[in-house]
């Protein structure tokens, strides 16, 4: 569906189902240059059991209009925005990498308007290697070769994908490719300068559960350990020979963790 | 600089799609030869049905042992994602149907296997789908042949029986520039040799029955989504970016993304038409695939050879191998198949059809049969065999000369091959 936030257009897919802003909503938020693309086999899920489903293209990413929001905390307030825009007074907030810090950031400042918080790929702090970031900055296509191999767990690289005849290793690529200059080194600017993490886990008063990669190279669990052990009512779910794109590399796996957490 | 670190061609050859069986540990890859597969409980049964889940329900939709060689062809080709099919030709209709209905048009490259033409001439005018074909070699034909139905342009990498090297790029970009995808049978060259998808083609198919099975002992076919065209803004193709009520009224570029085709393809493709693949069949397959780099390098060195051979010799008219010099795409093939131009290929015998006929009754190693790309050596004389009922005119009308000899030369020594090749050459010209 299409909303206007801030008088731009903003996309949502509602997973296969005409959006209810009376059931309980769930906003799905992607990582860095994603899109909602990478939550289809969480969302249909989620719509056809009685939630509303929000899986939104941040400004800028994928079909919602620019500019990019450059900082985590922006993003956290746009989120807001989106609820005024969809009717939503409070929602249960899912994202992932740097979506986990949006939706984090969100819980803590807007506790109000959001219910709980699943957090996937999250880490703190979000550090970008320099390696990685140079060629963002020059929109380089080793950026996206480099968050495509880090990103999928070293056993998603021989394949297996749960959605028969799909290669996981060219799916996520095509849709950093997809994305605009400029996108994936806003993005990855935006986890590297956030630092308020330990402040804002510290003041989330919602339910939070983590779902971890065992071996995500990006966001290695033992950062978000150290993240949860500061929140007041945090489970870790730590997904085995997963690595930072789970909902894709063991994507019935992050579901069921969400499904009993919300 | 830091390295990706993806696996390599080779390595990708032997374990895409696959890893150990986890509960028996079996190291092959298992035949699961069942035709269904088991729910869990009627909400797991509902949300398969309802793409909320994956996994695998029915055979004809998607089958294990059949998704890992899928999964495998999608990694060496470079796509998001592939589909086998029954046969190389299941495969190209599966591609048509997903695109396009009554009213859609197609511009072809003329120089085409002879089953594909014959669909695309005959037999889908009858169900409303027309095709146009040009010359390979000009990309600017493909561009004036275009119509405002047109949905798909399609080649060849190596064209039949000519063996024309379409310049990938400039068509790539014809295609484009009108909104439309660009589809690539690569079956001659397979992604060992070439890889469409780096040169801006947006689907590939193959008859796997060729190299990729490379022991003609099963037929298959495979569609493989590159994942790069961009649907949505084409705004040619409602079946990829409008609700489709087959499936609740799921958009599939909304939903996918790059991977909307061959979602759509299974979804409907498989489940309406239904060309699948039988597991036995992708086993077969991926035993070849395993090693599909190593035989495509010996089946290339063998070519050389035989063409070094044929080349010259007194009782052969010509040869036409886009490695040699005199063949008109020889430039852009050093270019774009640098690795070696494939292993089929055809020349002419000194005496015209009679003659042609003689050569082939005396081989003794090369078999005289209908198919390529096997490991076995092949030869087929088309004046005497499959377009006898042609006269001269007829022929020259076809691009077939009453003298031309097709080989595909297989993994024998290449010494053998050439003493047989003598054989067939002194009898062509005892006549």
């Amino acid at each position: 569906m299409e909303l206007t936030v801030d008088d731009r257009k903003v996309f949502a897919t509602t997973g296969g189902k005409p959006f209810d802003p009376a059931l309980p909503t769930i906003v799905f938020i992607h990582g860095a240059s994603f899109d909602h693309t990478v939550w289809t086999l969480q969302t249909r899920y989620f719509a056809w059991h009685g939630y509303g489903v929000l899986a939104v293209d941040l400004p800028g990413h994928g079909r919602s209009a620019g500019p990019l929001l450059e900082t985590i905390p922006a993003m956290a307030d746009w989120l807001t925005r989106l609820l005024d825009a969809a009717g939503v007074e409070k929602a249960a907030l899912a994202g992932h990498s740097m979506g986990a810090l949006v939706a984090l950031d969100a819980a803590a400042r807007h506790a109000d308007r959001v219910t709980s918080i699943c957090l996937l790929g999250a880490g703190y702090p979000m550090r970008v290697n320099d390696a990685l970031l140079q060629p963002a900055k020059a929109n380089a296509h080793l950026a996206m070769d480099l968050v495509n191999s880090w990103g999928f767990g070293r056993n998603a690289q021989f394949g297996g994908h749960r959605v028969p005849g799909l290669w996981m290793m060219r799916g996520g690529l095509r849709v950093l490719e997809q994305a605009g200059d400029g996108v994936l080194f806003n993005d990855l600017n935006a986890c590297n300068a956030y630092n308020d993490g330990e402040a804002a886990a510290a003041a989330v008063a919602c339910p939070a559960l983590f779902v971890l990669g065992e071996k995500d190279m990006m966001a290695p669990v033992k950062a978000a350990r150290g993240l949860a052990a500061t929140m007041k009512q945090a489970e870790v779910t730590v997904l085995k020979r997963v690595g930072h794109i789970m909902m894709e590399e063991s994507p019935d796996e992050t579901l069921d963790a969400m499904r009993a957490f919300f | 600089m830091a390295d990706p670190n993806y696996l390599r061609r080779d390595t990708l050859s032997l374990h895409a799609g696959q890893r150990p069986d986890p509960t028996t540990g079996a190291r092959a890859v298992p035949i699961y030869q069942s035709t269904s597969f088991v729910f869990d409980d009627t909400d797991h049964a509902a949300a398969l049905f309802n793409l909320e889940r994956a996994g695998h329900i029915y055979s004809r939709i998607s089958n294990p042992t059949v998704a890992v060689l899928e999964e495998r062809i999608a990694a060496l080709e470079g796509g998001v994602g592939a589909i086998c099919t029954a046969s190389g030709q299941a495969a190209l209709h599966l591609a048509i149907a997903t695109l396009m209905g009554q009213g859609g048009h197609i511009v072809s490259s003329a120089s085409i296997y002879g089953g594909s033409h014959n669909m695309m001439q005959h037999t889908l005018p009858r169900f409303g789908i027309t095709a146009t074909f040009v010359d390979p070699r000009d990309p600017s034909a493909f561009a004036a042949a275009i119509r405002p139905e047109t949905r798909l342009l399609f080649g060849e990498t190596l064209g039949n029986p000519g063996l024309e090297v379409m310049d990938m790029g400039a068509i790539a970009k014809v295609a484009h520039d009108h909104g439309l995808p660009l589809m690539i049978d690569n079956t001659f060259a397979t992604p060992h040799l070439f890889r469409p998808f780096e040169h801006g083609a947006d689907l590939v198919m193959h008859s796997a029955t060729k190299f990729l099975g490379g022991h003609g002992v099963a037929i298959g076919g495979v569609l493989v989504d590159g994942g790069t065209f961009d649907w949505e803004a084409s705004g040619k193709f409602p079946t990829l970016t409008e609700p489709y009520d087959g499936y609740h009224g799921l958009d599939f570029a909304e939903e996918f993304g790059p991977r909307a085709l061959i979602m759509r393809a299974r979804a409907e493709g498989l489940r309406d038409f239904g060309a699948a693949m039988p597991p036995q069949n992708a086993f077969y397959i991926l035993q070849g695939v395993e090693t599909l780099g190593v035989r495509m390098q010996r089946h290339v060195e063998n070519t050389r050879e035989v063409v070094g051979f044929l080349d010259g010799h007194e009782a052969v008219e010509w040869v036409s191998y886009p490695e040699l010099p005199s063949h008109r795409d020889h430039n852009l093939a050093k270019t774009l198949l640098p690795d070696g131009c494939g292993a089929i290929f055809s020349f002419g015998v000194k005496g015209g059809r009679e003659a042609g006929r003689r050569f082939i009754e005396a081989l003794g190693l090369f078999s005289h049969l209908a198919n390529v790309g096997d490991a076995k050596s092949l030869v087929i004389h088309p004046a005497s065999t499959t377009h006898q009922q042609m006269d001269a005119d007829a022929l020259t009308a076809a691009g077939i000369g009453e003298e031309l000899v097709r080989l595909s030369v297989g993994l024998e020594d290449p010494a053998d091959l050439i003493d047989d090749l003598k054989r067939g050459l002194r009898a062509a010209q005892k006549g």
